[in-house]
């Protein structure tokens, strides 16, 4: 496997489960407090409908010339990847609040609860599930397919979000509780820096850019990102007047 | 949902809480294609999101 497909791997892995764990506190919530069936149901109509988008988008994708797909797949992602490492510093630096899945989870199943109640079929629990599943989902078919069609390997992307997302469902269902012990924010950091690194990689030599060492300078962009993206956490902590953030 | 409602959810999930990002992801992939430097378009983006996040933080 080489650096690139490695980096492709990981940066899907750790997006999907990133948003993996968020769908999971929904569908949890509604499923304990509503009707497991119904909640079932809906988180696999969304399965269903990603997967479908990604069978059909995903091989029309690498028909595209490389050029073409570098650049208009580099700079949907480096856009992508920016609004990430944005929301990411923010809350590193303690602006922005954190992701709580235990708060969200309690949010949700008060919801879920209050809901009035439908006999036979649970409609909301389907709907509820359905929509969580699919809107954090569409994030993940995302990147799965501009990551997997650049590197023209759309199933090894496809595998690395299936991965993550049973390694989610399998310890949450195993917990029965909301997965407050990801570091979640930690992980959208990771994947922000890899979703800007890449784009701009790919970007830039779809416009017609030679890069140092080719694929070999990607790990080095990844870094000159990150410690960026560190400088600026701490520039936007010491502006903001926020006492550090530890752990 | 109609066309216009499905073009702001597409605009919600692809440019997000700041356009100027988007701006400059397309201006640091346009400039590197008429100067054809590798170093032109990280240095733009991460540039723009430094501004971004400067304007973005409560003083």
């Amino acid at each position: 496997m080489t650096g690139a497909a490695a980096g492709l791997a990981l940066s899907v892995f750790l997006a999907s489960a990133v948003e993996a764990v968020e769908a999971f506190t929904i569908v949890l919530a509604v499923g304990t407090t509503r009707h497991w069936p119904a909640a079932l149901a809906g988180t696999a109509a969304a399965a269903l409908v990603l997967a479908v988008l990604i069978a059909v988008l995903g091989p029309a994708l690498t028909v595209l010339p490389l050029g073409v797909l570098r650049v208009a797949v580099g700079g949907l992602l480096l856009t992508f990847g920016l609004q990430w490492l944005r929301k990411a510093i923010l809350r590193a630096a303690g602006v922005k609040e954190k992701h709580d899945e235990e708060a969200i989870f309690r949010t949700e199943a008060t919801e879920a609860a209050a809901a009035p109640e439908t006999p036979g079929f649970d409609g909301y629990a389907f709907a509820i599930a359905l929509k969580a599943v699919l809107l954090e989902g569409l994030e993940v078919a995302f990147i799965v397919l501009t990551f997997g069609a650049n590197q023209h390997d759309v199933g090894l992307a496809a595998a690395a979000a299936g991965a993550a997302v049973l390694l989610v469902l399998a310890v949450g269902l195993a917990l029965r509780a909301p997965l407050a012990r990801v570091p979640e924010n930690a992980m959208k950091f990771a994947v922000g820096v890899m979703l800007t690194s890449f784009g701009v990689f790919w970007g830039a030599e779809g416009a017609g850019a030679s890069w140092p060492g080719g694929e070999a300078s990607l790990p080095a962009l990844v870094a000159v990102v990150l410690v960026a993206a560190l400088a600026m956490v701490g520039d936007v902590r010491s502006r903001a007047s926020v006492p550090a953030v530890t752990g | 949902m109609n066309p216009r409602r499905a073009l702001a959810a597409v605009w919600d999930f692809v440019v997000g809480d700041d356009w100027r990002l988007a701006l400059a992801a397309a201006t640091a992939i346009g400039v590197t294609a008429l100067v054809g430097a590798w170093w032109l378009a990280p240095l733009v983006a991460l540039a723009a999101l430094f501004w971004s996040l400067r304007d973005g933080t409560p003083n």
